[in-house]
């Protein structure tokens, strides 16, 4: 079966079809507007594109064609009375400066889309709200569960709640310190099972398809935090995934390391390997069918975000993280300082495919093993994900 | 009835609309953001947050006069006036 690979990036949406034995990209639309993350639903076959306009706002953008053409899908808005606790800024929170500030919600930004298998589409939004369709995308629903936990201060359409929140914010937020989710799984064997990843709060789960959710960061460790195992510690995981035949493993790159997990979340084990570059990056991916086989892309370090001694390489583990490989054919191994953001490394079958900040894309065919780039000189991807 | 003129941007976004003369009625700004949607389903979204508030990097000038009601959109508008909305520079 030959597969596309979807990019969504600073300055358009591009397809990356393999004619003829190569790989070519072709834009396919919105010219000159970024394109936080850019999927197609199994279900429909709608292509779905989650823009962000600048001045215009955040939009949802589908086509129903194949990509030929392009429309404004109904669009995604906070409900009325929809509030949330801002956190003070990390740079404001002197004496007497550290109070959350409760704010009315508008959307801010598009982050992720996800879809689920009875045709549920999600998407992740800043600040920090988890819409749902159930009917293709024609209506969507903030999801108040999650929007009035109480770690994030409880009901505030109902009154003022508990007067704090335990989320903090992003510096994706666009101007705003405010929290986002970035990473939504669904457990194909359980579609009631819904987990998200939120920058600043760490890994939230439900069982009853998003009626109730619960806090799952036990394990994890936040090098910043006075306590980096306390469950509210600020914990910012940057990209979270599930197997899907073995949805109980679960794996999240993480500003403080790279983490996994064999229940289901109930525990994450860190498996960074420094010494191998294996510990900061942004995107992981997880095998289709083992869940002990993983890929991430290294950075240096938060502080310092680029490829590591200016060469770029894939690091993969088969075995639950235990030993790490580093994989740099095909790759540039000198003068790269290439990124990988969180969402613009993917996998398929024996497909990957990854694009970074400097418009690069690479797409290997064995499973990472031997690398070639299909693409430079793209605006700087966003997304990468392979139909 | 408002004229209204348009930054290039949003012709991109609402074709319809272009090489048209837009003419909405109304007295006040929010009226007029309410003519365009009516002319042009979406474009209050774009102009406007779900609040209602005019986006932060968009402006909307009266003749040569900034609004300055930028959360209720109460400027008042007269017949003749002529509405320019457009994205702000802020440098760069």
């Amino acid at each position: 079966m030959t597969h596309t690979v979807l990019l969504g990036t600073r300055k358009g949406t591009f397809f990356i079809e393999k004619i003829a034995g190569r790989w070519r990209p072709r834009l396919v639309g919105h010219a000159g507007v970024g394109v936080n993350f850019f999927d197609r639903d199994p279900t429909t076959g709608t292509y779905w594109a989650a823009l962000g306009h600048g001045h215009w706002g955040a939009k949802l953008s589908r086509s129903t064609d194949g990509g030929v053409t392009w429309k404004d899908a109904p669009q995604i808005r906070y409900p009325e009375g929809s509030r949330h606790y801002m956190p003070p800024p990390p740079s404001e929170t002197g004496p007497g400066e550290g109070a959350p500030t409760l704010k009315d919600a508008t959307l801010l930004k598009l982050w992720v889309m996800a879809f689920g298998p009875a045709g549920q589409i999600f998407v992740g939004t800043i600040p920090g709200g988890l819409f749902v369709s159930r009917d293709g995308g024609e209506n969507f629903e903030l999801n108040r569960p999650l929007w009035n936990h109480e770690s994030r201060g409880g009901d505030l359409f109902a009154g003022t709640g508990n007067g704090t929140t335990k989320w903090y914010g992003t510096p994706a937020a666009e101007g705003e310190f405010a929290p986002g989710i970035h990473s939504i799984a669904v457990d194909p064997k359980n579609p009631k099972r819904i987990l998200v990843a939120i920058s600043t709060a760490g890994v939230f789960e439900s069982l009853d398809g998003g009626n109730s959710w619960r806090v799952r960061n036990k394990g994890l460790t936040m090098d910043y935090s006075p306590d980096p195992t306390a469950e509210w510690a600020g914990h910012d995981p940057h990209a979270l995934v599930l197997c899907p035949a073995q949805p109980n493993h679960v794996w999240q790159q993480n500003h403080c390391g790279v983490f996994t997990s064999s229940d289901s979340a109930a525990s994450w084990r860190k498996v960074s390997h420094p010494h191998q570059g294996v510990h900061f990056g942004f995107p992981v991916a997880v095998d289709d069918a083992d869940g002990r086989t993983a890929w991430v892309v290294p950075g240096v370090a938060d502080s310092h975000r680029t490829a590591i001694n200016g060469a770029l390489f894939v690091a993969h583990t088969k075995d639950g993280g235990e030993s790490w490989e580093q994989l740099r054919q095909g790759l540039p191994q000198e003068h790269a300082y290439d990124v990988v953001y969180r969402h613009a490394l993917a996998i398929q079958g024996d497909l990957l495919a990854f694009g970074s900040t400097t418009g690069n894309v690479y797409v290997s065919e064995d499973r990472g093993h031997r690398w070639q780039a299909v693409a430079n000189n793209l605006p700087p991807v966003y997304s990468v994900r392979i139909r | 009835m408002a004229r209204v003129d348009l930054t290039h941007h949003l012709y991109q976004f609402f074709p319809q609309l272009n090489g048209k003369t837009i003419e909405v009625p109304g007295s006040t700004i929010g009226d007029v953001i309410q003519g365009l949607e009516t002319l042009a389903p979406g474009i209050g979204f774009y102009v406007c947050d779900e609040r209602g508030r005019l986006r932060q990097h968009v402006n909307i000038y009266i003749g040569e006069e900034r609004v300055s009601d930028r959360t209720t959109l109460t400027d008042l508008v007269a017949p003749q006036s002529r509405v320019l909305i457009v994205q702000a520079l802020s440098g760069g």
